[in-house]
């Protein structure tokens, strides 16, 4: 609670921060800032002069005999003139408020995703990816929304209320005067009325929201309430909601739409006033009837901007806390950089020492410690245990997804941190069960780590991972479309194009992580034989779910609860008669 | 939306006084210039301050007649949308719930979910505004060409020019608007799915390297949405300048008119003051119309695609009537079995919109009380070989039948209340266990309630549990592991004391030996109900009655463990990979036991 109580300053404080971001980027496009004012000014001048040149024109037309075409030609030349102007720079100037928003979020969206290129890895698998694509995507274009409304409504809006109050007190202080008082009762009532309606439009949200999780439930469950026949139960629960939705909803709708027509009943209010006060003054002579118009088309203007400007007002409050939201993504500390004095590793044989090394995720949780292994050139490392034991781990630290906290980690000699993130990546082949695949075509998905590799290295690789012959049997051959989700290939035939990318380059040190059950008998028979193809000679780590891949390993390191409990050879674990050769007698306890 | 009308069936009353009453509050408001320009004519021209009073208080009533048709307007509006958009949900939920397995995959929960919520919030909102400004702004629009008709033909005249000018534009504006808005859409559409790519693919990119040539992409796309939207901005951005331009042309007109008709005596001063008043709320108006359309837009949208769900019937044919067990043979067989025959008989399946046939001539026959293993890879069948029983799907030649009776001719809630499923994907509801058992029977008792846990090898858990059945399970059953869920959805069919028993892959997170007991309890069961087991794993049906061997939708053999090994190529490929090159069966049992420590 007592975070609750501080936030209020706290919000208020990163609010203006959040501005000072903002206005950065702003800033870039200073020029188009500063003409968008000036043409603000200038629409905004323009016309609220011309309903002064209508009264005048009006003046010129008194009656029967009275009217002074040459004054009212020349007063209507001049409002032609002005209109041409002002809708030209009207027009300029939303040109402008869109030039300087869409371009000032197409940096802020390119700046987000560089940033996303270098965050550490701790960050992306500590976020929800919907988060993190939300804000870059829907945060931003609320952003967008706001800060354009910001640009058309808020400077024009103040200007309108500043200008439409000069010209009233220039023309006549006390009706000026009756207007400006009448006017803030129009606020008040709308902000009564909000005020009012808050509470309904929380409990209408909050209804929706239970309705939702029901929906969510019943219909993502479809096929259990079928099964139970719960289709019944499920109608009585969501009619209940839906009823109570109904009445909440109407409350809300309504109150909340008496807004408009009271504060248009306060608006004819300040009409009437500036007719009566009016009139009269133009009774008393004070006052020209032509004056008199003009006052009415103001009063009818003045009272527009301020509920416009309060609608702005809570549209950029919004807006700068999506901005928020988008800053925290920008600055989130990057991965350190490489050293400027990184080594390329080039040639390599694939020795891999781990000497002393220490890891964990978290502070308080200790992982890996103390951990030390030398694999020589060609050598094969099983990592054992079960899911969720942090068998990735290891994966995370020999790429470098994440940083050791203590000892090295060695490549031929070369301390990993020494050398560069891309060249030490090149070197590793990796295949994960996670089947990543572009959306595009296979071929751009096999060659994507040699974009320009001819088609016959590409078929190549395919046919060494055995995915050729599925390839040639799609109706677009190499060139069949991935769809986003992968939709059109079966998980099976994922894992071969993800072999087939690495069968391209080949690089000294494999990464391979075997499929567990997902994937049907032949088509993993296929994986395997593709594996064992590249593995030749190659230094490589494989998280190992068979047993035949785990006996011919060289070492095996056998893990638990994230961390390496046991390491060695299949006998020498089984003589040791630890967790290994536990999990390895368990069949025969049944 | 048309069809969709028929939701606002019962308040047919709110529809009609709603906009008549804007209507009302319109047409007092188009009285307003015309009592100012008595006040001019009449009131300043011959010094009348009381008259000049009196119209203002005319003003003033207008002012609030006005507001009590609005607010009268406003409440039979909110109350017609709200009313209608309530029938609505019911009636689409009400219809999802028909919908059956194979709609369900081509239209995707997700999807249903969206017309449920966004899209119906989307037509309620339309239909609110509709019913209240529809109407009201071509009235004031030809409410005010007619008033300034009534005032003078001749300087009405121009009216009858701008409006329709005005209105082509606003109207030709938007029209050329709303293609680009589609195309910015698509390409905001664009730039998501490369973000979300790039996060999921995160490790793969870095991997090879290619953070550059992603951020590059991302470049080009980023550039071409922003031209996109900047072209977008320059054409709506003129909508407001060109009204602008047209109005104060009419207003031109109106003053050189006016001088003239003025001059010559058949107007007079105050009257071209009205007649400028109405051309200012012709433009407000247009606005205010030109907006209204855009929600309609959407809202329309949104309508279509609602109807879209409602125009998806469910593809099971009619269904029958019949009961499983009548109360004779309910007589006859007690003595005997519990469980129910089921027959395959030369069964085709093919999914909607799919070419191939997913199963081709199944024929077998499950005696009552036997188990019944089904293996095979992934695709070759299996899931939908059982769906068929409980009539999630229908055949599309050959037949099934239980107790020799046709599933299609049987009543489908009498089918599915004598057949217990436990689906691969193990789904729990927000509630408590209990709650969740009882979607099995809702009038089951405690007893029979622990007796299906402790034979689902869920009891000690449950027990060891605060508040034992009545623990929360958060929604999709997030509080427990994979395995506990599996063991809770195997006793929530239990609990129906079913008839057919079918577990679908659903043992895949029980280690071996909880795997094994619950086979083993299943089988000492007193009403040991037919069991149909699918799995990829060998170790999990090598002990069934029958093993029904799939590969790529047909039999590859039938059989014992035994048999199937002797006789069925397949079958051995499936074991031999398991069981390590004919080694003892270790490895499959170790693996299983180590991905669930």
């Amino acid at each position: 609670m007592g975070a609750e109580v501080k936030k209020p300053a706290a919000k208020h404080k990163s609010q203006k921060d959040t501005l000072r971001k903002v206005l950065h980027y702003i800033r870039r496009y200073w020029f188009f800032l500063g003409l968008s004012l000036i043409l603000a000014a200038v629409t905004v001048v323009l016309t609220l002069y011309v309903p002064v040149l209508t009264g005048e024109a009006v003046d010129l037309i008194l009656g029967p005999g009275q009217v002074d075409f040459d004054g009212v030609f020349s007063i209507g030349a001049t409002i032609a003139v002005m209109v041409a102007v002002t809708s030209l720079a009207q027009w300029l100037m939303n040109v402008c408020n869109n030039k300087i928003t869409y371009n000032v979020i197409r940096d802020i969206r390119g700046e987000a995703f560089r940033r996303l290129q270098v965050l550490p890895l701790k960050y992306i698998d500590g976020h929800n990816s919907g988060d993190i694509v939300s804000r870059v995507i829907a945060d931003v274009d609320q952003f967008a929304d706001g800060l354009l409304m910001g640009f058309t409504q808020l400077f024009s809006g103040v200007l309108t209320i500043v200008g439409t109050l000069f010209f009233m007190f220039s023309i006549d202080g006390w009706i000026a005067l009756v207007v400006v008082c009448i006017t803030p009762v129009s606020l008040l009532v709308a902000s009564f009325i909000a005020g009012r309606t808050f509470s309904m439009f929380k409990l209408q949200s909050e209804t929706r929201g239970e309705q939702t999780a029901l929906i969510d439930e019943m219909i993502g469950g479809q096929k259990v309430v079928q099964a139970f026949g719960y289709e019944k139960k499920a109608m009585e629960r969501f009619d209940e909601i839906n009823g109570r939705l109904e009445k909440c909803s109407l409350r809300a709708i309504f109150f909340s739409s008496l807004t408009n027509p009271c504060t248009r009943f306060v608006n004819s209010l300040v009409y009437t006033g500036v007719g009566l006060t009016g009139a009269l003054a133009a009774v008393s002579g004070r006052l020209s009837v032509g004056q008199l118009s003009s006052f009415l088309s103001y009063a009818n203007q003045y009272t527009k901007p301020f509920n416009e400007i309060s609608g702005v007002v809570t549209e950029l409050q919004n807006a700068l806390a999506c901005a928020g939201r988008i800053f925290e993504l920008i600055e989130e500390e990057p991965q350190t950089p490489d050293d400027a004095d990184a080594v390329e590793l080039a040639d390599v044989q694939g020795q891999v020492e781990i000497d002393h090394v220490d890891f964990r995720y978290r502070p308080e949780a200790p992982l890996i410690e103390n951990l030390n292994l030398s694999v020589r050139p060609g050598e094969r490392v099983a990592l054992v245990g079960p899911t969720g034991c942090g068998k990735t781990t290891i994966i995370n630290l020999l790429m470098r997804f994440y940083d050791v906290n203590a000892g090295e980690i060695r490549v031929d000699g070369v301390e990993v941190r020494h050398a560069t993130r891309r060249s030490l990546r090149g070197n590793f082949g990796m295949v994960l069960q996670d089947t990543w695949l572009k959306a595009g075509t296979i071929r751009e998905n096999i060659a994507y780590a040699r974009p320009e590799a001819t088609l016959e290295e590409v078929v190549e690789a395919a046919k060494m991972a055995h995915a050729h012959g599925f390839i040639r049997r799609l109706p677009q051959g190499y060139d069949t479309v991935i769809a986003e989700d992968g939709g059109n290939i079966s998980q099976g035939q994922k894992q071969l194009l993800c072999i087939a990318r690495v069968m391209l380059c080949l690089p000294p040190m494999l990464i391979l992580d075997e499929a567990t059950s997902s994937i049907d008998t032949r088509t993993e028979l296929k994986i395997q034989e593709a594996f064992a193809r590249m593995m030749e000679g190659r230094t490589s780590f494989i998280v190992a779910h068979r047993l035949s891949t785990i006996r011919e390993a060289d070492v095996i390191l056998v893990m638990r609860d994230g961390r390496i409990v046991e390491q060695g050879r299949h006998e020498e674990l089984l003589r040791q008669g630890g967790f290994y050769a536990q999990l390895y007698n368990s069949q025969f306890e049944q | 939306m048309k069809k969709l009308l028929k939701y606002l069936d019962n308040y047919k009353k709110e529809s009609i006084l709603g906009p008549l009453f804007k209507l009302l509050e319109a047409a007092f408001e188009l009285l307003v210039p015309l009592v100012m320009s008595a006040i001019i004519d009449q009131g300043i021209a011959q010094g009348d301050t009381s008259y000049i009073l009196r119209m203002c208080l005319l003003l003033v009533a207008l002012g609030l007649v006005g507001l009590i048709c609005s607010v009268t307007a406003q409440y039979f509006a909110a109350k017609a949308a709200v009313g209608f958009a309530t029938r609505l949900r019911r009636a689409l939920f009400g219809h999802i719930q028909t919908l059956s397995y194979s709609e369900m995959d081509t239209v995707g929960a997700s999807t249903l979910i969206t017309r449920m919520t966004s899209d119906i919030n989307q037509v309620q909102n339309g239909l609110n505004l509709t019913l209240r400004l529809l109407l009201r702004s071509p009235f004031v629009v030809f409410g005010s060409m007619v008033m300034a008709f009534t005032i003078d033909v001749q300087a009405a005249l121009v009216f009858a020019v701008v409006i329709p000018v005005l209105c082509v534009v606003v109207f030709g504006i938007m029209l050329a608007g709303m293609p680009l808005y589609k195309k910015v859409q698509k390409g905001v559409d664009r730039i998501l799915g490369i973000t979300r790519e790039n996060l999921t693919g995160v490790r793969v990119i870095r991997a090879f390297g290619r953070e550059g040539d992603e951020t590059a992409g991302f470049d080009r796309e980023n550039e071409a949405l922003t031209r996109m939207q900047t072209l977008v901005g320059k054409i709506s951005a003129l909508m407001n300048p060109v009204t602008y331009v047209i109005i104060n042309a009419g207003l031109l007109a109106i003053l050189w008119q006016g001088g003239i008709s003025v001059d010559t005596g058949r107007l007079t001063q105050g009257q071209v003051v009205a007649l400028i008043n109405y051309m200012s709320q012709i433009l407000v108006e247009l606005i205010k119309m030109a907006n209204l359309i855009i929600t309609i837009t959407k809202a329309l949208a949104c309508a279509a695609r609602i109807q879209s769900v409602f125009d998806e019937k469910s593809s099971l044919e009619e269904e029958g009537t019949l009961c499983v067990r009548t109360a004779e043979d309910e007589m006859e067989e007690s003595k005997t079995t519990y469980g129910a025959e089921v027959v395959f008989d030369h069964v085709g399946m093919t999914y909607k919109n799919a070419g191939a046939e997913s199963l081709t001539d199944i024929s077998f026959t499950a005696r009552p009380g036997d188990t019944i293993g089904i293996i095979g890879g992934t695709g070759s069948g299996k899931t939908s070989l059982v769906n068929l029983i409980p009539r999630f799907y229908d055949v599309s030649s050959g037949s099934v039948t239980v107790d020799g009776r046709d599933v299609r001719k049987l009543s489908l809630e009498e089918l599915r209340s004598q057949i217990g499923v436990v689906p691969q994907k193990a789904r729990l509801f927000a509630g408590t266990i209990r709650e969740n058992l009882l979607w099995g029977d809702e009038n089951a008792d405690e007893d029979r309630l622990w007796g299906a846990l402790e034979t689902a090898q869920a009891r000690e858990f449950v027990e060891k549990k605060e508040d034992g059945l009545d623990a929360r399970v958060t929604q999709g059953g997030s509080n427990f592991s994979g395995g506990q869920r599996q063991r809770l959805t195997i006793a929530r069919a239990l609990v129906r004391k079913p008839r057919i028993l079918i577990l679908d892959d659903s043992a895949s997170a029980l280690d071996f030996a909880t795997d094994a007991a619950l086979r083993r309890s299943i089988r000492q069961m007193k009403e040991a109900p037919t069991v149909f087991i699918v799995s990829q794993r060998t170790s999990s049906i090598r002990y069934a009655d029958r093993i029904i061997v799939l590969d790529d939708g047909r039999m590859a053999g039938i059989g014992t463990h035994d048999e199937l090994l002797e006789s069925c190529p397949v079958y051995r490929e499936i074991y031999d990979s398991q069981f390590d090159n004919g080694g003892t069966g270790a490895d499959e049992r170790r693996d299983q036991k180590w991905e669930q420590k």
